[in-house]
């Protein structure tokens, strides 16, 4: 899989981040690292801010597409 | 629900629990790895609970954490996230903090590290 579908599903579920990003690690289409940056994750503890990102990718998680993923997240204060 | 119960009681009893692909003598994920490294750096007591011998281990585990990846890392009972939260909190020193108010003072004096087999 391309990064464009997770970074779709990505946005839509932060469609605050200030910052996404969807790396393929390995080139493979299968190893992933995501960045997430937003507003609505402010507040939110780590395991809650990675939960979030896990809910938006449930599909390729579920399904086996993603193999691999690496999560960084970020909640910055509303301007 | 073969093991569910086996594995909530390692969760509820261990002061650091970590679920992994493989055991910490036979690493068989990088992730996994990842945690167990950053765990020994913070001088955790870990029990490690390979997660591979049956699927179904980490269905179970998933249903109970509603965590999806794995490895899985507890500290007295609570989920303190995957590799990337575990690492990302030794570095700012937050681990060694959560394990002090959680386990004392001395909790790396005993410096024990533990396997337990569920299948």
């Amino acid at each position: 899989m391309s990064t464009q579908p997770l970074r779709e599903l990505l946005a839509r579920a932060f469609p605050d981040a200030s910052e996404l990003d969807v790396i393929d690690r390995t080139g493979g289409g299968d190893h992933f690292q995501v960045v997430v940056t937003a507003p609505s994750l402010h507040g939110l503890s780590l395991v809650e801010q990675h939960r979030r990102v896990y809910e938006a990718l449930a599909a390729p998680l579920s399904d086996g597409t993603i193999h691999e993923l690496r999560i960084k997240t970020k909640g910055e204060a509303r301007p | 629900m073969r093991y569910s119960e086996k594995i909530k009681d390692v969760i509820q009893s261990s002061d650091v629990a970590l679920f992994m692909k493989g055991t910490p003598a036979f690493v068989m994920c990088g992730n996994s790895d990842r945690a167990l490294q950053a765990l020994r750096r913070a001088g955790a007591p870990v029990t490690a609970v390979d997660i591979l011998p049956d699927p179904q281990i980490r269905q179970e585990l998933s249903a109970i954490s509603g965590w999806p990846t794995i490895p899985q890392v507890f500290v007295k009972g609570e989920l303190v996230g995957g590799a990337d939260i575990v690492e990302e909190l030794e570095q700012s020193g937050e681990l060694e903090q959560t394990l002090r108010e959680k386990l004392g003072d001395d909790y790396a004096s005993t410096r024990a590290e533990q396997t337990v087999a569920l299948a």
